[in-house]
């Protein structure tokens, strides 16, 4: 059943994204691994944690447009989710350090050493292991969205309304992560991370392997998201987009498909959250910021929501171009980031890949029409 | 008061909704046998489309009873509850799903399991699509079965969304104003439609277009300031004073 669902989801189009985001995950490690440094095609070690933080922010921008795009739920703090993820991963690489820590504490990590921790916190017991680790990175995330989810859709909280609720979620969740009795490292957050399943995070073949696992990663909840959204439950969710009401009167309890969809999504983000920690190698409370997830809003109205490819193709592109701004003309990066965002809205409303799209379908139906002119209707046609 | 509702699809009585001191519905009370088709006309305000949120669960009541075949309290339930027990509702303004294809707005109606879970792992069987073919030779979009629905013309729309009805198999029938917008011919077809439906199922029309109420010569309701004022034929009512003067007096 579930094997058929999957296979619902695949079509030519999405196999060739999956095969080109397989690919990637192939040959940009092979190029940072077997081509020696003076090599114009060798992937040098900082463009490996770029690329891969590219990738984990199309993961996220995915994630976001699958309720925003999908579903019409505006989240403005998906990057709660995204934060929460990394945390249960940064949990586990802070008790993989051991006692290599300043203080050497076989147990505790430094800050809680500085900050007078005489045992570690419940909530710090099992991320010694990975497969605890890995199952809070989508727990933790879904867990928060359920009960969110749950009061806010039930109480049919919707639009604008929706969207400052969750900026109000992320930004609480800031101020909850700045505070050193959290217990997580208050605003310094986990860092100086030693080993991930036993290999050293710095080391060029760990790069190599946690880049190729986001791609994977990022593969994996691209079909995921098609299925979904080909399935009659997808049909449903554009239903709810489109005329909530309309689909309350033909017996779908909307606050459930909201609220599938709202947990699937940040699980996804959570995904995104935890693979971003290893490779940038420290998470604090500023993930929290409610300015990451309007970013993350940018890069799916770019991209195009409401397509799968959008989401992706805006994170990198946005981000390629904040890298580039930003070490070029620094001063500039926030107007070109408003200027992108007022073009996109005023010409560009389906995005880079919606408007590529409507493109393509526009111009093979001016294709058909000129191989088979339109033959006259059997049917009276009722008057407009 | 309760027996009375009993043998009775739907039983409305002393109904009351105020809305900021409007009181919308004031002491309506209708009683509509299995299998009867009934039309609702009323001037503006006169409570009609307050009266459809009432049965259909938007609205709750602030006193009186709202039973459905005779059991069922529907003002305990809510529009998505109320509409898997059998009352299907076709909007004033025609409410189709405008991204999805004539096709996918019938299967999205048709009978089936409502869970996200259900839906997810959801295959379109034969006799679904046998349905859904059905369904659009009675509303003549046969051939517009893979258009969005967003290109279909407005009278096209209304069709669309008396087939997603007919989709949903309801036992009752709420159709607010099919005709809206029509020409005359599809004014006649439409009427043809409702009567054809109304052999296997209960219906209950709001219109303003008297010759169309004519059309489908039926028992008469007519609502006024949120209660009934006379019930009987077409002919009986339109001669009743009482009705004149709300028509005409003013």
């Amino acid at each position: 059943m579930i094997t058929q669902f999957l296979l619902g989801g695949l079509d030519r189009r999405v196999n060739v994204v999956l095969a080109l985001i397989l690919a990637v995950a192939v040959v940009v490690p092979v190029l940072h691994l077997a081509l020696p440094p003076d090599n114009p095609f060798h992937v040098p070690n900082y463009a490996m944690a770029l690329f891969g933080k590219y990738l984990c922010y199309a993961l996220l921008a995915l994630s976001l447009d699958l309720v925003w795009g999908y579903c019409g739920i505006l989240s403005l703090g998906h990057g709660a989710f995204f934060a929460l993820g990394g945390y249960a991963m940064g949990m586990y690489l802070m008790r993989q350090i051991g006692p290599r820590g300043v203080y050497g504490d076989p147990i505790l990590p430094d800050f809680m050493v500085f900050l007078n921790y005489k045992e570690l916190p419940w909530f710090w017991y099992g991320f010694d292991m990975f497969w605890f680790a890995a199952l809070m990175v989508v727990l933790v995330p879904g867990a928060l969205a359920f009960v969110f989810g749950w009061f806010a859709f039930r109480s049919r909280v919707t639009g604008v309304y929706l969207s400052i609720i969750t900026q109000a979620m992320t930004y609480a969740l800031l101020l909850a992560f700045f505070r050193n009795d959290m217990g997580l490292g208050g605003n310094n957050g986990l860092t100086d991370f030693k080993d991930i399943l036993g290999f050293p995070v710095q080391a060029p073949g760990t790069r190599a392997a946690l880049f190729a696992a986001t791609a994977l990663a990022l593969a994996l909840c691209f079909w995921i998201c098609s299925a979904v959204t080909r399935s009659k439950l997808g049909k449903v969710l554009v239903a709810v987009r489109d005329a909530e009401s309309r689909t309350r009167f033909i017996g779908y309890r909307v606050e459930n498909y909201k609220l599938f969809v709202w947990v699937l999504s940040a699980m996804m983000a959570g995904v995104a959250g935890a693979l971003y920690v290893p490779q940038i190698g420290i998470i604090n409370p500023s993930e929290f910021d409610p300015a990451n997830s309007i970013e993350a809003v940018i890069w799916v109205a770019v991209g195009g929501r409401g397509t799968l490819l959008g989401p992706i193709v805006g994170a990198i592109l946005v981000n390629f171009g904040k890298t580039w701004f930003t070490s070029a003309l620094p001063e500039l990066w926030l107007f070109a980031l408003g200027a992108l965002f007022v073009v996109v809205t005023l010409f560009l409303p389906k995005g880079v890949v919606g408007t590529v799209r409507q493109f393509w379908r526009e111009r093979s139906e001016r294709k058909a029409v000129a191989v088979a002119p339109i033959k006259p209707n059997p049917e009276p046609e009722p008057a407009e | 008061m309760k027996e009375i509702a009993e043998g009775s699809l739907l039983y409305l009585d002393n109904v009351h909704r105020a809305f900021d001191g409007f009181k919308a519905i004031n002491g309506l009370s209708l009683v509509l046998a299995p299998g009867e088709m009934r039309a609702i006309i009323g001037p503006n305000g006169a409570g009609k489309t307050t009266m459809m949120d009432i049965i259909t669960g938007k609205t709750k009541p602030d006193t009186g009873d709202v039973i459905f075949e005779g059991k069922v309290d529907l003002t305990r339930h809510d529009e998505a509850e109320i509409a898997n027990m059998g009352i299907g509702r076709k909007f004033q303004k025609p409410t189709v799903f405008e991204s999805h294809t004539v096709a996918d707005n019938l299967e999205l109606a048709l009978r089936a399991r409502r869970g996200p879970f259900a839906t997810l792992l959801h295959q379109t069987t034969k006799a679904e699509f046998d349905r859904i073919d059905e369904i659009l030779e009675t509303i003549r979009l046969t051939a517009r079965r893979d258009w969005l629905a967003a290109n279909l013309s407005h009278g096209q729309k209304q069709w669309l969304e008396i087939g997603m009805l007919l989709a949903q198999e309801p036992r009752l029938l709420l159709v607010d104003e099919p005709v809206a917008g029509m020409t005359d011919d599809e004014t006649a077809e439409t009427a043809a439609l409702l009567r054809r439906i109304a052999k296997t199922q209960s219906v209950v029309v709001v219109e303003h277009d008297m010759t169309f109420v004519r059309e489908l010569g039926v028992k008469v309701t007519v609502l006024h300031e949120g209660s009934v004022l006379a019930e009987g034929s077409l002919d009986a009512v339109s001669s009743n004073p009482k009705v004149i003067e709300v028509y005409l007096g003013r």
